[in-house]
């Protein structure tokens, strides 16, 4: 599918193709952004959207297909010698230094020097305020960049990148902890560049923020790029479609999970009640009920809440608004110890990080939440310990040598089953799974289904996060959908079909059809109402 | 002798630390506090003007606790401000406030230099011992040696990525090897010749005023100069506030890594140097503990201990408060020494509670939703 929009690429690959052990992240991708032009790159977790903005930043080196910059081949071997090139990035959080002073910040490295060769402040500063007013951001220059708000800070990383001679400027989800306003003030600062010629490539998850401020997108899926072309015109539900690689209307008669059928659920009093939940800038009021014995579906976009949703409930994430009750009983916020002996467990998304401990056993894994429980007068009676392990090793059929083998030594699949045994020996009312089944192989990934099947039938309340829309289909009795942090749909019995998930996912409801242009449309733009229209008509000047 | 055995004289001051816990930094909180509350949102005046004063605490809060306890115990003591005791207080200043100098710039960078107690006293003994063949080489053979065992720290930190404190520990360990070896175990001391070119280094007068002060001035003025306004001092900032990030910006965080463990172990050297001229002996038991004492200094002066912030001028105020409370001690007389530790880690946790408090303040403030 070659771009529509004539001219030459300022930054472009020719079948890229880049693998990491067991894993190929990108297979053969043609990527390509030309001058003036804001070129959404979109995709599901790991579609290949980061490996290829690391692959042009710098980061790191293709295995196959080349790089071309102006046309020709070129290799970076460092994320500055792409910044020499004229890439630059944004990151998601802001590269710079927060404890010098922003105008310190925007010159480093590049400081104006008068006499003997010492920093000439006075320019300094006078540059600096000169340079961000350009870009409608007013701040005290020689203030701490780190007293500034995030939207602030980001601005003067554009500022700093642009005034370097950035050709091509890489924003990796740039609005992730934005106020609206502050969202639009960028918008305002993207479509400038764009007007001056800079290429962008700009990654996001809000599909309302690519209509906004792209021109053409590219989505990834699988480490291929499966679309390009313009963004005018094409349906939000197709963009959604595209991304998660189902086809509208396509559906299954038969699944190939191992999820059995639906649970008697309905008539039980909830085990878990999540009432108005906030996080700033994440979520805006998420509730809903799980039952005992019932799977409900957490679905939506990557981005869209489902993470911060259940560390909210787990009391990971502190809450700055909203009730979330075990069995009638209020669990305070901020406190996953609370929660824990509230009967709420929590399966992370990131079992490396969040969970496994590589270099403790099998049975110190498993052993480690319950310490406490089984204690007596701080002594751990390792008998109990050993018939605790012996019995979730046979139940949940881990496979390891013994107990004492290392976690770090087991198969993905293995890992996660250790983690579950962890938080079922905490004996919870309520398993909240994120991502369960994500980077296991087949025949794990059927048994931990399984598993969460048996678990439910047992009379534990589960909220399943899941990119795999059939996996939540199939596995959840109901589906709560989120968009941008807010609970937009919840499908119920016949309703829980990928169709209705997808088209609850990409808003369809709402949507107007894109006919006209939609960067233009003010249904297009996020959140805000009056403050948008002000903005992008100050846009299209210089 | 006197500089070796002043560190370990005196006893403890309660004026001196009260009135630093009443007025200095954390004095000021109070009103930080009330600023903070009239402004959250973002950039209303009231929080630059909190900004501000939490920056003039953190930068000034070891001068302001110096003129306090200096006026206290010229007022409490006759002796304390005549002009043999303030001349005393600067000379013996000098050897560590060169010392804190080089620290500082290795402090903000985010690394931390454990070597320059043994680098010192390395220094002194070769020094003395070069000093037979005149000042030149006195001082051009300490310089090389140190100069090279801060490349050594260096290029092992930077280079091989090596924790800052394992490296500089074994270099500690390794240097103080070196100077025993020289020595034959610490049996045999190198004398300056009686009225050697070298020894008037450290004990000449220029205007009434020893040498070695003129020296640090110059070497902090200097100082001040190469950290705040040159690309190097930038760069020294960005590379202890944000390695990645320095690296990205086009700061050659390896450069300036290495350059500043060569500058702690130069001017270590250089002080150990100047120390040996002003004891016309290069003297073995010096600098045990003297990094630890450089540490301090750096930190109560109001350089972040994470580095990313600091300042030469606050090392120096606070190598000459931690002079001035040993002197006050030694004033009192009849308080054992160990007082006067006690004095300077109660001093050193102050400051600490205090920075950290004003870093909390800060990021709760950038935090809250506006």
């Amino acid at each position: 599918m070659p771009p529509t929009r004539p001219g030459a690429y300022a930054l472009s690959t020719r079948g890229l193709t880049k693998r990491f052990p067991g894993v190929l992240a990108l297979d053969r991708v043609d990527f390509g952004v030309r001058p003036g032009e804001v070129h959404a790159l979109i995709g599901e977790n790991g579609a290949g959207k980061s490996t290829l903005i690391k692959v042009l930043t710098g980061v790191y080196a293709p295995d196959e297909g080349e790089v071309l910059r102006g046309g020709g081949p070129v290799s970076f071997g460092t994320p500055l010698a792409a910044q020499r090139a004229g890439i630059s990035t944004i990151y998601q959080e802001v590269n710079l230094v927060p404890l010098m002073s922003v105008a310190r910040n925007l010159f480093l490295g590049r400081e104006p020097r008068g006499r003997l060769g010492l920093i000439d402040f006075g320019r300094m500063h006078r540059d600096g305020e000169r340079l961000l007013s350009d870009y409608g951001v007013r701040a005290d220059v020689r203030r701490r960049l780190g007293e500034l708000g995030v939207g602030a800070q980001q601005m003067v990383a554009l500022a700093r990148a642009v005034s370097v001679d950035a050709r091509v400027v890489v924003m990796d989800e740039p609005t992730s902890s934005l106020e609206p306003r502050e969202v639009e003030t960028l918008f305002g600062v993207i479509r400038r560049l764009r007007d001056r010629g800079v290429a962008v490539v700009y990654v996001s998850h809000r599909l309302d923020e690519l209509y906004a401020v792209c021109d053409t997108v590219t989505v990834l899926r699988d480490g291929r790029t499966v679309h390009t072309g313009p963004l005018e015109g094409l349906e939000r539900l197709r963009l959604v479609s595209l991304m998660l690689g189902r086809e509208i209307g396509e559906v299954r008669a038969e699944g190939t999970t191992k999820f059995g059928g639906d649970h008697e659920a309905a008539s039980a009093e909830p085990v878990l009640h999540a009432e108005g939940l906030s996080v700033p800038h994440q979520l805006h009021g998420v509730s809903f009920t799980v039952r005992p014995g019932e799977v409900v579906g957490l679905g939506g976009l990557l981005g869209s809440g489902r993470t911060e949703t259940v560390k909210a409930v787990a009391g990971a994430v502190p809450r700055s608004a909203g009730r979330v009750t075990v069995a009638g009983a209020p669990v305070r916020t901020g406190s996953p110890g609370a929660a824990i002996r509230a009967g709420v467990s929590l399966l992370p998304e990131d079992r490396k990080s969040e969970g496994i401990v590589p270099g403790l056993s099998v049975r110190e894994n498993i052993a480690l939440a319950v310490l406490p429980r089984l204690s007596r007068a701080g002594l751990v009676s390792e008998a109990r310990i050993d018939s605790l392990v012996r019995t979730f090793m046979e139940r949940l059929r881990i496979k390891a040598s013994s107990p004492h083998q290392k976690a770090g030594e087991l198969s993905g699949g293995n890992q996660q089953k250790v983690l579950l045994a962890r938080w079922l020996a905490a004996e919870p009312r309520v398993l909240l799974l994120d991502e369960p089944t994500r980077g296991i192989d087949v025949g794990a990934k059927a048994e931990v289904q399984k598993l969460v099947d048996e678990l439910a039938a047992e009379g534990l309340g589960v909220l399943l996060i899941s990119s795999d829309l059939e996996e939540l289909i199939e596995g959840s009795d109901r589906v709560v959908v989120l968009r941008d942090g807010a609970v937009v749909d919840e499908l119920t019995g016949d309703d829980v079909t990928e169709d209705r998930l997808m088209e609850a996912i990409a808003g369809a409801a709402e949507e107007e059809p894109h006919s006209e242009a939609p960067a233009e449309t003010p249904a297009a733009v996020p959140m805000g109402d009056s403050a948008p229209g002000s903005a992008r008509e100050g846009a299209p000047h210089g | 002798m006197s500089a070796a055995n002043t560190r370990h004289r005196g006893a403890g001051s309660q004026e001196a630390a009260g009135s630093q816990e009443g007025a200095g930094p954390a004095g000021r909180a109070p009103r930080n506090r009330t600023a903070d509350r009239a402004g959250p949102a973002g950039p209303g005046s009231g929080g630059i003007r909190a900004e501000r004063l939490s920056a003039l605490a953190q930068q000034h809060g070891a001068l302001v606790a110096l003129l306090l306890t200096v006026l206290i115990a010229s007022l409490s003591f006759d002796s304390f401000a005549g002009a043999g005791n303030l001349e005393n207080i600067a000379v013996s200043s000098a050897f560590l406030a060169i010392v804190a100098l080089g620290m500082t710039f290795v402090i903000v960078s985010g690394g931390i230099d454990l070597s320059v107690g043994s680098v010192f006293a390395l220094g002194g003994v070769l020094a003395a011992w070069g000093s037979r063949y005149g000042p030149v080489v006195a001082l051009l053979l300490a310089l090389s040696v140190c100069g090279t065992i801060g490349l050594i720290n260096g290029l092992l930190i930077a280079r091989a990525r090596l924790a800052p404190f394992i490296v500089t520990l074994a270099a500690m360990l390794g240097a103080r090897g070196l100077m025993l070896n020289i020595t034959e175990e610490g049996t045999s001391t190198f004398l300056l010749a009686k009225d050697s070119v070298f020894a008037e280094l450290g004990r000449g007068k220029l205007l009434g005023v020893g040498i070695p002060v003129w020296i640090t001035l110059v070497l902090f003025v200097l100082g001040g100069l190469l950290l705040r306004r040159t690309r190097f001092g930038q760069h020294v900032y960005a590379v202890g506030g944000n390695e990645d990030a320095a690296s990205l910006m086009g700061a050659s965080v390896t450069r300036t890594k290495v350059s500043v463990y060569v500058l702690s172990g130069l001017l270590a050297g250089l002080a150990g140097a100047l120390n040996a001229a002003w004891l016309a002996s290069g003297v073995t038991i010096l600098g045990q503990g003297m990094e630890l004492e450089a540490i301090s200094a750096v930190v109560i002066g109001g350089t972040l201990l994470s580095g990313g912030m600091g300042y030469v001028s606050g090392s120096l105020a606070g190598v000459l408060l931690l002079k001035v409370i040993q002197n006050v001690i030694n004033q009192i007389g009849s308080l054992d020494s160990a007082y006067q530790q006690v004095v300077s880690g109660a001093f050193l946790i102050v400051v600490v509670v205090v920075q950290t408090w004003l870093g909390r303040r800060r990021k709760a403030r950038l935090t809250s939703p506006g």
